[in-house]
């Protein structure tokens, strides 16, 4: 089935990895593909692991991705991203948030956040791009834009037009919260801006 | 029928909508002029009825639990309404008693039963096979792999109900009842109640009555066998690679269908009872037959003791999800062909459990039961199952729904000698106890227990999602209802009035006191704790709070509490005065999440915790 695009966005529960899968979905579906979005969420809402499967193309079949098979990883969290890692294809592409989430039991010394999520990822052979989603959501005044931020990262890595993705979230906040429209548009072009920069940064990492 | 409806819900046209296998199993019973719908939460199956719930002309409800919310669909059944009832898998060893025999009477209105396998155990206690209900009980069972065949088989089921007179099972898994995909939908049909008639030799199951259906039962077998044979929703998809070919039911035809493109499979539907004649057809077209059914091999130990030969368990686990991972490796072994190369090795990265959430008002129940020794401790089934997990690692057992207080009666019954001055608590919520712990409880007062009780009262099914219950004093709309009285209840069960307490879980002293006195008594007591759910809108939030750096002594007492908004932003090694050496942990808050419920103020000595100034830009804390 290599005519399925397989997204996995990485996170934990209450970071809003479900609901921008299901934007990303809209977006897929509204161009014409079949979707199917899955993931295991029974006790996310208590800030358990969550990783979303998106699969969009003319027919999809299993809603899961395989390891070694993703072709984007978008990861809400740093070491969220590690974890996932190996279900992107060999060479894929992460966009990441850079921001730390630490669960209790690194708080309370049972086990170790791990030191450099991205240099660990990076040796695996992925390309990453990597920005702190959550400090862009917090300049535009509100956490919850993160979610947005993650999204315009994506834009300029589908296989449509950043505009239909841009359309889908906006079509969302203008049923929900009218009021909510025009601050992400704006998170989502400062995701946009943010992975051009850290795409740019990797290249001259590389050219170094 | 005094049924509250909500108010005029707007309800998307037909068309094709993006649905998870819930909404699509909602829209379908709601489409199919269903009266009467009742459920107990339960993942993954609750927003079946939370669904429902939001359609028009639909009476829908939450039960108290899963056999009475069985029993309910039963009566509108046996009115000639169409109706339905949803439960996760461990739902069905509640409501069985029911089911066993509904199976002999039958139904008028058309019964369909969804059942909500946790197969890969993403929130559930075991990880059993619904499908031998079908059996077990004589009835049909149909069996999606993915929305658009929930729907389909939604509304298909409740005509073979109306045809045959029998309930249907639709059995669903996590990964039918989660996964969201396009569904081509349609609009409602009303079907209007036919009216119960009198037929006590149908309707009322004596031993005569009953021994007179029996045999009824079993003609029905012979029909829903040659239905099940000719039925459409078990069909072939033919291919090229007739090597081997695949009998496959669920979301396992799905992956079946994904790794292995080429080969024919015969997908089970109606999969209940097995259309073994179909089958033997099949596997006379291929090289060698796999049957790839999660869970227990029960097609598989079907079509063997018809003699027809084929793979099934012997190559494939009894355990999980049998996704592309798992199938592409096991048929290239069964075909002597290379294993597919393993992927890139998973990073090693700590655990991320579930936790409480932040200010949750289990918090200071499980810091303080943390600190209380040589007790035992029979915990149940719901949010405050994490008081195993850290830092309070207080729960010593959990079994099923309710099972606190008969094991905590077991245990001071049957306690060893060495035994003899431990304490036994059961903790337990609201809707848990209202759902099959007021039973055992009663059996504790009955049979003069020495158990000490804590009921956390938090107004709600918090760990679905914060749904209503009797003890809410709302509805499943939100409308207003009498509400349970907890102190009032527990002592007409016969729990002495000085041996209940309602305490408010956020002032620890208090909590610790009342505790500690409680388990000294040689008799049962219950202590009722009275703070809503932080996830419901009863909880209402206050100032966050922050730490002082320069006053933080490092002394950890506040992590102890477990919240998840503390946390640890270095360690130090120190040795006190006694030369004994201690690991000092300092903290900070996460000023943003913290909703002020003041827990972890209590424990600090140096007073280092204050309400946050909130004129200052809001910061992220750094690690």
């Amino acid at each position: 089935m290599n005519d399925v695009t397989n997204i996995l966005v990485v996170g934990i529960g209450g970071q809003g990895v479900m609901t921008a899968t299901e934007i990303l979905a809209e977006a897929a579906i509204a161009l014409g593909h079949d979707a199917k979005k899955t993931e295991v969420a029974g006790m996310a809402q208590r800030g358990g692991v969550v990783s979303s499967h998106l699969r969009f193309g003319p027919r999809v079949l299993s809603p899961q991705i395989m390891a070694g098979t993703a072709d984007l990883l978008v990861g809400f969290e740093a070491a969220e991203t590690m974890r996932w890692c190996h279900y992107l294809k060999p060479g894929g592409l992460v966009l990441m948030n850079t921001a730390r989430l630490v669960p209790p039991v690194v708080d309370l010394g049972l086990y170790d956040y791990p030191d450099d999520p991205i240099a660990e990822i990076k040796s695996r052979g992925y390309q990453v791009h990597a920005f702190d989603a959550m400090a862009i959501a917090l300049e535009l005044g509100d956490v919850r834009l993160g979610n947005t931020v993650m999204l315009g990262a994506m834009a300029d890595h589908l296989p449509f037009p950043p505009q239909v993705l841009l359309d889908a979230i906006l079509k969302r906040f203008a049923a929900r919260k009218p009021h909510m429209v025009e601050v992400n548009r704006k998170a989502f072009e400062a995701g946009r801006a943010a992975d051009k920069a850290a795409h740019q940064q990797q290249h001259a990492e590389a050219a170094a | 029928m005094a049924a509250v409806m909500p108010q005029s819900a707007p309800v998307p046209k037909g068309g094709r909508l993006l649905l998870s296998g819930n909404e699509a199993v909602a829209r379908a019973v709601w489409e199919s002029g269903c009266r009467v719908a009742a459920a107990y939460p339960g993942t993954p199956s609750t927003e079946m009825l939370e669904v429902i719930s939001t359609y028009p002309d639909i009476y829908a409800e939450w039960s108290v639990n899963e056999k009475v919310s069985l029993e309910v669909a039963i009566g509108a059944a046996f009115a000639g309404s169409r109706s339905f009832c949803a439960m996760k898998h461990v739902g069905m060893n509640v409501a069985s008693d029911a089911l066993m025999t509904l199976t002999l009477t039958g139904v008028v209105g058309g019964l369909v039963i969804a059942i909500a396998d946790d197969v890969g155990l993403s929130s559930s206690q075991n990880e059993q096979d619904s499908r031998y209900w079908g059996r077990f009980a004589h009835l049909p069972m149909f069996e999606p792999s993915d929305s658009q065949e929930a729907y389909e088989m939604t509304k298909a089921a409740f005509d073979f109900s109306e045809k045959f007179q029998v309930p249907v099972i639709l059995r669903m898994t996590t990964r039918i009842n989660h996964v969201k995909a396009l569904v081509t939908v349609g609009e409602r049909v009303a079907h209007a109640a036919t009216g119960f008639k009198k037929e006590p030799a149908r309707w009322v199951m004596t031993p005569a009555g009953a021994g007179k259906r029996i045999p009824l039962m079993f003609e029905r077998d012979k029909a829903l066998r040659a239905e099940a044979e000719t039925s459409a929703l078990n069909f072939v998809e033919t291919g090229k690679d007739r090597r081997v070919g695949f009998v496959a039911s669920g979301p396992a035809w799905m992956h079946v269908r994904e790794s292995f493109p080429d080969a024919p499979t015969l997908k089970l539907g109606f999969s209940c009872p097995v259309p073994v004649e179909k089958v033997r057809a099949f596997a006379a077209t291929v090289d060698t037959l796999v049957v790839v059914e999660e869970v227990e091999p029960l097609v598989e130990g079907e079509l063997k003791a018809a003699g027809i030969e084929c793979h099934g368990k012997d190559i494939l686990p009894r355990q999980g999800e049998l996704a592309p991972n798992v199938l592409k490796p096991a048929i290239a072994r069964l075909l002597g062909e290379p294993v597919p190369e393993g992927i890139t090795p998973a990073a090693q990265v700590f655990p991320r459990p579930p936790t409480m959430c932040v200010a949750c008002p289990h918090l200071g129940v499980y810091y303080t039961l943390a600190q209380i020794k040589n007790i035992t401790i029979s915990g149940d089934i719901g949010c405050y199952t994490l008081g195993a997990g850290h830092p309070w690692n207080a729960l010593d057992t959990t079994i099923s729904m309710g099972a606190s207080m008969g094991i905590a009666l077991g245990l001071d019954k049957g306690r060893a000698e060495a035994d003899k001055d431990k304490r036994i608590l059961a903790v337990i919520g609201d809707s848990t106890f209202l759902h099959m712990g007021m039973q055992g409880l009663l059996d504790i007062v009955y049979n003069g227990g020495n158990v000490t009780v804590m009921l956390l009262d938090n107004r709600a099914v918090g760990m679905t999602g914060g749904q209503a219950n009797p003890g809410s004093g709302k509805g499943i709309h939100g409308q207003e209802t009498p509400r349970v009285d907890f102190a009032k209840l527990v002592e007409s069960l016969g729990v002495k009035k000085e041996r209940i307490h309602v305490v408010d879980p956020y002032q620890l002293p208090v909590l610790f006191k009342t505790i500690r006195e409680e388990i000294k008594v040689p008799e049962v007591s219950v202590i009722i704790t009275d703070q809503p759910c932080v996830l419901i809108d009863d909880y209402k939030k206050q100032k966050p709070f922050e730490v002082i750096d320069a006053k933080c002594t490092g002394c950890g007492n506040c992590v102890d509490v477990g919240c998840p908004a503390i946390h640890v932003t270095r360690r130090e090694k120190a040795v006190k005065p006694s030369g004994k050496e201690v690991e000092l942990q300092f903290v900070n808050i996460e000023t943003t999440v913290c909703t002020g419920c003041g827990l972890c103020v209590q424990p600090c000595a140096p007073e280092a915790i204050v309400h946050a100034d909130l004129t200052r830009p809001m910061r992220l804390v750094r690690h």
